[in-house]
């Protein structure tokens, strides 16, 4: 018996959210930041994915595989998965216009670099 | 250098209170009872097969009425945001895509649309729903962009399209609210077989609202970023 899987997939989410961290707060480049934060968001998906895991749960379908009876006992938390989809599409909203923002400042500054910013900078 | 310190010193602490929730946490033997009663009132009370589609169509059906008021929010926004932008006419001298691209798309195209109707048909028999199909949808949408840089988008049916299944949703949570439990219920249709397409009320229906809502709105999306 190793590592159990709900483990497995949270260190990874964490460690993915470290990544993006780094990414965030050591390029200068808007476009890497916001890869940066996408990385983040998707570790984080991870992690609430893997709260929801119960041992030797499936997937919370009822089909031959799993008949109603037997769906409280032998199935995973379905409201991580319910909760994380709506996560994802906030996630892709914030992205995109984040990038449309990108773009604005690429038009206005012909940068990309975020030290052309400094306006706003206290 | 003394930056790179402080971000390191910032990541260090964050790994820190990750490892701390990370080695806290053992996996979880039984299910919440919020868990244990959506498991049995999704399957016997709804009709539905899959769970996830059950709580996120009936059970939060507000929130994700919310939901895809953000994403019509989104499309708005970056078309203001991009809208007489300089860019605008530098679609002109876009590069010829490759070979590849061009002829595989047209092998590729009908089958991505094709998929992306049956995740969305499909979302309350087994994997899938409204947004997981609009989004191979608007997968596609991007493809046919990639593949033909001339191919205009049709702005006023895309936005026709979206404004109409946005109302017929908000009417049919209005139906629940008359005919039904509450707003958004989807006991106002009949429950069905277990199973089968037609069944789980009006789930499948608003299913099938969200994914062209949702299609449409990701189309549109690209669509801005592109021009």
């Amino acid at each position: 018996m190793g590592l159990p899987v709900s483990h497995i997939l949270m260190v990874t989410g964490f460690a993915l959210v470290l990544i993006g961290f780094w990414g965030m707060l050591g390029h200068r480049n808007i476009l890497r930041i916001i890869i940066g934060f996408s990385l983040i968001n998707t570790g984080l998906h991870l992690v609430m994915v893997a709260t929801g895991y119960v041992t030797g749960g499936t997937a919370p379908i009822i089909d031959k595989a799993l008949s109603i009876s037997e769906a409280t006992v032998r199935s995973v938390d379905p409201i991580p998965a319910a909760l994380v989809v709506t996560a994802i599409v906030i996630g892709f909203s914030v992205t995109a216009v984040m990038l449309a923002f990108a773009i604005r400042i690429h038009d206005a500054r012909k940068t990309l670099s975020i030290d052309a910013l400094t306006e706003s900078k206290w | 250098m003394t930056k790179r310190v402080f971000s390191l010193l910032a990541i260090l602490v964050f790994a820190f209170i990750f490892a701390g929730v990370a080695g806290g946490y053992s996996e979880r033997q039984t299910l919440s009872p919020l868990a244990r009663h959506y498991l049995t009132a999704v399957p016997q009370d709804l009709g539905g097969a899959n769970v996830v589609t059950g709580i996120l169509i009936t059970f939060r059906g507000f929130d994700t009425l919310g939901e895809v008021a953000v994403l019509f929010m989104v499309a708005a926004s970056v078309g203001i945001l991009l809208g007489g932008s300089p860019t605008q006419n530098r679609t002109n001298q876009a590069p010829r895509p490759s070979e590849l691209v061009e002829n595989g798309a047209k092998i590729i195209l009908p089958l991505i649309f094709l998929f992306g109707a049956y995740v969305i048909m499909n979302g309350h028999l087994s994997a899938g729903g409204g947004f997981q199909g609009g989004a191979v949808v608007a997968s596609g949408v991007m493809l046919l962009v990639l593949a033909r840089p001339g191919t205009g988008l049709h702005q006023g049916f895309l936005s026709v399209t979206e404004s109409l299944a946005g109302v017929i949703y908000v009417v049919l949570g209005i139906c629940g609210l008359w005919f039904a439990g509450g707003f958004l219920d989807s006991h106002i249709l009949p429950k069905g077989e277990f199973g089968s397409l037609a069944s789980a009320g009006a789930i499948p229906v608003i299913s099938a609202l969200l994914g062209i809502k949702v299609g449409a709105e990701l189309s549109v999306v690209i669509d801005r970023f592109r021009s």
